[in-house]
């Protein structure tokens, strides 16, 4: 509970005013009963004036009940949007400033999920609790006082039957909470199967597996269907149980009542006992929508779970102990001590394993390997995407760790595997790297990563939307802009992570050709699978499960390394 | 430079919710039954009728249940009827025709009637009693009060429990369908509506046909039985309370629709914006990794600030506008029993109304005016559960892929395949293959090259009839695809997609979804022939470690060697491979290229790659640019040539 004080404090307000509404309409529940038994007891005996007087006051308190129910959800989508909203905003702050081994963590997929259907969850959760909590307590509180004041010793009664459904309920809920866990699973499940039918509908199709697969549907279907079974039957109980004993808790009222009526005239008038019968419907009918409130809300307490874990999640890369958080990177020397990695702090298996490396600045450094070998990890350490286990990693000579996070990030240009754009225009992307940048300088960058001639070529220009993930471009202009994006930053250090592997062998060369000419005072870094991506590069590294297996320049790996040598010979056919 | 709202609902609000990709199921919440989306059906009749054609196999129970229903309806009615001359005995009131009515004086006469019976029982303790007359007829009636409501409530749980079968059974037979029918759908269905959208039919639409079965039925059932009877009980006890009641019920159905009309408003606002908020999270949170490398989280942030409060204000508005409907109908219902109740106290003091009638009519005014309000609730829950049968529906109907005819061929393929002239596009606006035409003997290696767009992925597509040739024809063995047997022409295609999508499931598993009968030593072999079997045998479980659909815990490579592996437990003589090695490292690719070459050996390969190293050694290399073939031949003829080919090529030829 502490935890989510934050994001009910700023709306407190709303959070107490939600449950006083309900109150009110819960009184006036509460009373209505009694009006009733004031007209029988009395209105025989008074002019038809006093019923109108009785009358009015039950019309406004009917009036004032349905402005309780409406304030009550009023300020109960008050606080439950906003509540949700807030931590919607949390949530979106937090993976912010997620580092990139707290996305892997999560996975991309389940923190949008988190941030949407969880999030929806708990408003609607909110809402009903605060609509809800109040009025079923409440209405049971309030009819057992009528009760015991129209009469103690009738309210009897309730001794017994209350305990019994007590017991009755914690039964359904002990019951039924976990099957309709089991039931969410199955729902799961199914979603699952379906979903993955759906995106491999071609793999489906081309092995003629349509059959098969609706086989395993039918089964995920059935389990589903046999859950949802087993999770109603119990809720079923609930109303027609709850029903039994409301019935013969009034039979017992009417005997029992009944006899105190004709024993003593007067001793409890006729009204009382016709109010205590509605007492008794008001009274278990707020137990069954306990009940109900209590079981539906199970699913919120996952999804709570689910913010919570994402919420306390601990940044792991921060910089906050930064010594220099004022130094801006100036040069583009990089160097690498010993630095070594886990992607798991407990698995044995080192993605990095002790690598050590000089860069100057101005040079062009090659990085080639197999998938998996560490390439993406190790280029990821020098922005602090991922932090060292071990080692040290120095830009200009400083730790990176004492930058602050803008300044190392804004001081390198990472072009990375995945080439993400974003909806907007064509523009708008490119300045990413530079809100302020020029149209000029917009279009040098974008010719210098040899794009400006296709962005031309569309009706709009640089002014042309992509649509989300850039689908209506190649992948090869894809990557093209992305480089011009990076290269907007004006960078002292370039990082290029096989971000030319969708552009033909011809544009890249001329990629590289700018490289040369135009950033030669930059210092840079390329990863690629293509040999002729990193022939001309002052310095290679050939990375093999983790480690530096060889370096030097090109024909100097083509002598001494049998790894590069492979490289080599598996693109160009040499026998 | 955080753009402003409009800009941002405009952009984000467009392609969500239906162009999301990746779907987002929204779960079954608990979502209070206010907060959901009112819709209206477009063809009502026809989609009811469909409906019900579900529950047709259900007859006996239906019967049943709607037996069962009316008698723990009325029941429950009588139950409550009966107090009335009981409270007026207690009361020592006399129940005539003129104070009660006809009914309640036989009802009275009834209960009375059964005190013989009883008086043995309790002559004991009435021996004192001076009112033993009351309290014996009070106790017999309450024995009857007793049986009533005892049925009642089995009636209610038989009813509940026959129809929870009903329901069940119904929506996993709609489930069976749906899916089913989606199996039979052409690949041009999926590729046109996004994952979400069809999701959502399996989700949100079917758990509103469930509601619909499950409550909202039997709720305007036994609403109207109730309405029904309550109101001859009312007429028989009083008619002119009953006028008092009834006189409620338009406003309250009036007022019920007032406010579904508001609230469907404001919930369509609320739904574009969660659009441009879930939108915009998808985005962002997808490329995570490049915000932060540019820094962009602050103006992140601020987007996302500008689009949450506005979902906040839409959002407020919607659950409000939907939460209402409670109360105000509630409480309607409060001022009809308030002003009954005011007018039978005023009934008692100047026209005789006795007690034990007004305690029943203040039952009767909730009994009556509760259904009524209910009802109105109810009608938005089916109308949203009509729309969404409707979309379900839909789908049903959807076109699908075209029937094989009965003559179809299923004569053994060797392999040679040929395409004569043949033209397509996706859209007849966009022709993207132009009269392509070209000529493959059994167990040669046909390459096609080009940049992304020209139309290689499109052949294949073609080739196993994932979607049909607008002009030309493809032979395989000199007949044409068409005259074959449609699934057998599959099976003896062999496909290695561009997309690496997996099941969740064992590695064991999917590698065997290639064939389903093979063995788990075939399946190994084939996973040594893609080179899959060290890194599988390196995972944490071997070949029965579980993945994930989405293969978070496998790398791209990885994938696709496994992909490849399926492909090779097939037997199929021809094998389409569609950028199959294009995540796999050159030094890996080398690697298994000898397994590559078994898989290839003796069947007729059509290989797509980026990488021109993958095709060198075809028996023929086509250049593919804007839907035509510009240039032909081998890898040698090809460099002869000197035109597209080789430019591609040169990138690499500067190494020499």
């Amino acid at each position: 509970m502490i935890f989510w004080r934050k994001y009910i404090d700023p709306y407190w307000k709303y959070f107490v005013l939600g449950p006083l509404c309900i109150v009110v309409e819960v009184i006036g529940e509460v009373l209505m009963p009694k009006y009733l038994a004031i007209i029988i007891n009395n209105a025989s005996r008074h002019t038809p004036v006093y019923s109108i007087n009785i009358m009015l006051l039950m019309v406004i308190t009917a009036i004032l009940m349905m402005a309780g129910g409406v304030g009550g959800a009023y300020f109960g989508a008050k606080a439950s949007v906003n509540f949700a909203a807030d931590i919607r905003v949390d949530i979106y702050k937090k993976v912010q400033s997620f580092s990139f081994a707290n996305i892997d963590k999560f996975s991309t997929g389940s923190l949008i999920t988190r941030l949407t259907n969880d999030v929806t969850q708990m408003q609607n959760f909110i809402n009903i609790l605060l609509r809800m909590s109040l009025r079923a307590p409440g209405m049971m509180i309030g009819s057992l006082i009528m009760v015991i004041i129209l009469r103690p010793s009738l309210s009897l009664v309730f001794a017994v039957s209350i305990p019994f459904m007590i017991i009755f309920v914690a039964f359904i809920i002990a019951q039924g909470l976990p099957r309709f866990s089991k039931m969410q699973k199955k729902i799961d499940n199914l979603n699952n199967t379906v979903q993955e039918n759906i995106t491999n509908s071609r793999v489906v199709k081309s092995f003629v597996r349509e059959k098969y697969e609706v086989e395993k549907f039918a089964k995920v279907n059935d389990e589903l269907k046999q859950s949802g079974l087993s999770a109603m039957t119990v809720m079923i109980l609930l109303s027609p149980v709850i029903n039994l004993v409301l019935n013969f808790t009034i039979v017992a009222v009417l005997w029992y009542g009944g006899g105190m009526v004709l024993a003593e005239k007067n001793s409890m008038p006729i009204g009382d006992l016709s109010a205590f019968i509605s007492y008794c419907n008001q009274i278990l009918m707020s137990l069954m929508m306990l009940t109900m409130v209590i079981v539906m809300s199970s699913r919120s307490i996952a999804s709570s779970n689910r913010i919570k874990e994402v919420l306390n999640e601990d940044t792991d890369i921060h910089d906050i102990h930064a010594k220099y958080k004022d130094k801006k990177v100036e040069t583009g020397t990089i160097e690498f001590k010993d630095v070594s990695f886990r992607y798991y702090k407990n698995s044995q298996e080192k993605v990095l394993d002790n690598i050590n490396l000089n860069i100057d600045k101005g040079t062009t450094v090659g990085i080639i390997g197999p998938t998996g070998s560490g390439k993406t990890t190790l280029v990821s350490m020098i922005t602090r995407l991922y932090d060292p286990d071990e080692g040290q990693v120095l830009v200009d000579g400083i730790d990176v760790k004492d930058y602050s996070l803008a300044n190392l990030r804004n001081g390198i240009g990472m072009v990375l595997q995945q080439n993400i754009l974003f909806s907007g225009t064509i523009e708008e992307n490119l300045r990413w790297g530079n809100e302020n940048a020029t149209k000029k300088e917009i279009r040098q960058v974008a010719s210098f990563a040899q794009a400006d001639k296709f962005i031309s070529e569309f009706n709009k220009g640089y002014k042309t939307n992509l649509e989300q993930g850039g689908v209506n471009v190649s992948g090869g202009q894809k990557q093209r802009l992305c480089i011009a994006r990076a290269l907007l930053k004006k960078p002292k250090i370039l990082i290029f992570d096989d971000s030319t592997s969708a552009v033909d062998t011809a544009t890249e060369s001329q990629i590289r050709a700018i490289f040369k000419n135009e950033l030669a005072d930059t210092t840079k870094i390329i990863i690629a699978q293509r040999i002729s991506s990193v022939q001309d590069a002052n310095q290679i590294f050939v990375i093999d499960e983790g480690r530096i297996v060889c370096r030097g320049i090109h024909d100097e790996l083509m002598d001494s390394c049998d790894e590069y040598r492979e490289i080599y010979y598996s693109q160009i056919d040499r026998k | 430079m955080a753009r402003d709202i409009k800009e941002l609902q405009k952009r984000y609000g467009a392609y969500s919710p239906t162009k999301i990709k990746r779907s987002l199921p929204s779960m079954r919440g608990p979502g209070p039954s206010h907060a959901k989306e009112v819709e209206k059906p477009k063809n009502a009749s026809v989609t009811i009728k469909r409906l019900l054609s579900y529950l047709s196999g259900y007859r006996l129970q239906l019967i049943t249940v709607l037996i069962m229903l009316i008698v723990s309806t009325l029941s429950s009615l009588i139950g409550s009827y009966m107090l009335f001359p009981i409270i007026n005995r207690i009361a020592r009131v006399e129940t005539t025709i003129e104070n009660s009515g006809k009914l309640a004086t036989k009802v009275d006469e009834m209960l009375g009637s059964f005190r013989d019976i009883v008086f043995p029982f309790i002559e004991e303790r009435l021996k004192n009693e001076h009112s033993a007359d009351i309290l014996i007829y009070v106790f017999s009636a309450l024995i009857i009060l007793a049986s009533v409501y005892i049925i009642g409530v089995i009636a209610t749980y038989v009813q509940q429990r026959i129809m929870l079968s009903i329901t069940q059974g119904s929506l996993a037979k709609i489930r069976d369908d749906l899916f089913g029918k989606l199996q039979t759908l052409p690949v041009e269905y999926f590729d046109t509506n996004s994952t979400g959208d069809i999701m959502s039919r399996f989700t949100n639409d079917v758990d509103r046909i469930e509601t619909m079965f499950s409550t909202s039925l039997i709720h305007i059932i036994s609403g109207v039985i109730a309405v029904v009877v309550t109101l001859i009980f009312m007429i028989t006890t009083n008619w002119i309370l009953t006028i008092v009641t009834v006189v409620f019920a338009p406003i309250m159905v009036k007022s019920a629709s007032f406010i579904a009309h508001k609230s469907r408003k404001h919930f369509k606002a609320q739904q574009v914006s969660i659009g441009s908020v879930n939108g915009y999270i998808e985005e962002t949170v997808s490329g995570q990794k490049v915000v932060k490398v540019f820094n962009h989280e602050n103006e992140c942030e601020e987007e996302f600030v500008v689009l949450n409060d506005d979902l906040r204000e839409k959002q407020f508005r919607a659950q409000f506008f939907g939460g209402i409907m409670g109360p105000v109908l509630g409480n309607t219902s409060q001022i009809s029993y308030g002003v009954t109740i005011g007018i039978g106290g005023i009934l008692m003091a100047t026209a005789g109304l006795t007690p034990g009638a007004l305690t029943v009519f203040a039952q009767y005014a909730r009994r009556f005016s509760f259904p009524v309000s209910n009802i109105s609730q109810q009608m938005t829950a089916i109308f949203s559960a009509l729309a969404g049968a409707e979309r379900v529906f839909n789908v049903m109907d959807t076109e699908p892929e075209a029937l094989t005819l009965d003559n179809a061929i299923k004569d053994k393929i060797e392999g040679e395949v040929v395409l004569k002239n043949v033209t397509f596009g996706y859209d007849p606006e966009q022709v993207i293959l132009k009269n392509i035409s070209l000529y493959a003997k059994n167990g040669q290696k046909i390459a096609f090259v080009g940049s992304t767009g020209a139309g290689k992925t499109t052949i294949t597509n073609l080739l196993n009839r994932f979607y049909e040739i607008d002009q030309g024809e493809i032979l395989i063995d000199g007949k044409s695809i068409y005259d074959y047997d449609r699934d057998y022409l599959r099976q003896n295609i062999a496909m290695v997609l561009q997309d690496t999508h997996l099941f969740t499931g064992t590695v064991m598993e999917n590698i065997r979804y290639g064939r389903l009968d093979a063995t788990d030593e075939e399946v190994i072999e084939a996973a040594k022939t893609s080179s899959a079997h060290s890194f599988i045998m390196r995972l944490s479980d071997g070949y029965q470690t579980v993945l994930e659909g989405d293969g978070a815990n496998l790398s791209q490579g990885q994938r696709q060697l496994i992909n490849i592996a399926r492909a090779a437990m097939s037997k199929a003589p021809i094998l389409v491979l569609d950028e199959a090695t294009s995540s796999v490292d050159t030094r890996t690719e080398k690697s298994i290229q000898i397994g590559m070459d078994r898989l290839m050996r003796n069947r007729t390969t059509f290989v797509i790659a980026h990488r021109l190293s993958t095709v060198r050694n075809s028996n023929a290399i086509m250049v593919l640019e804007k839907g035509e073939i510009i240039e032909r031949g081998t890898h040698e003829q090809l460099l002869e040539m000197q035109g597209r080919y080789y430019e591609l090529y040169t990138g690499i030829k500067e190494l020499d």
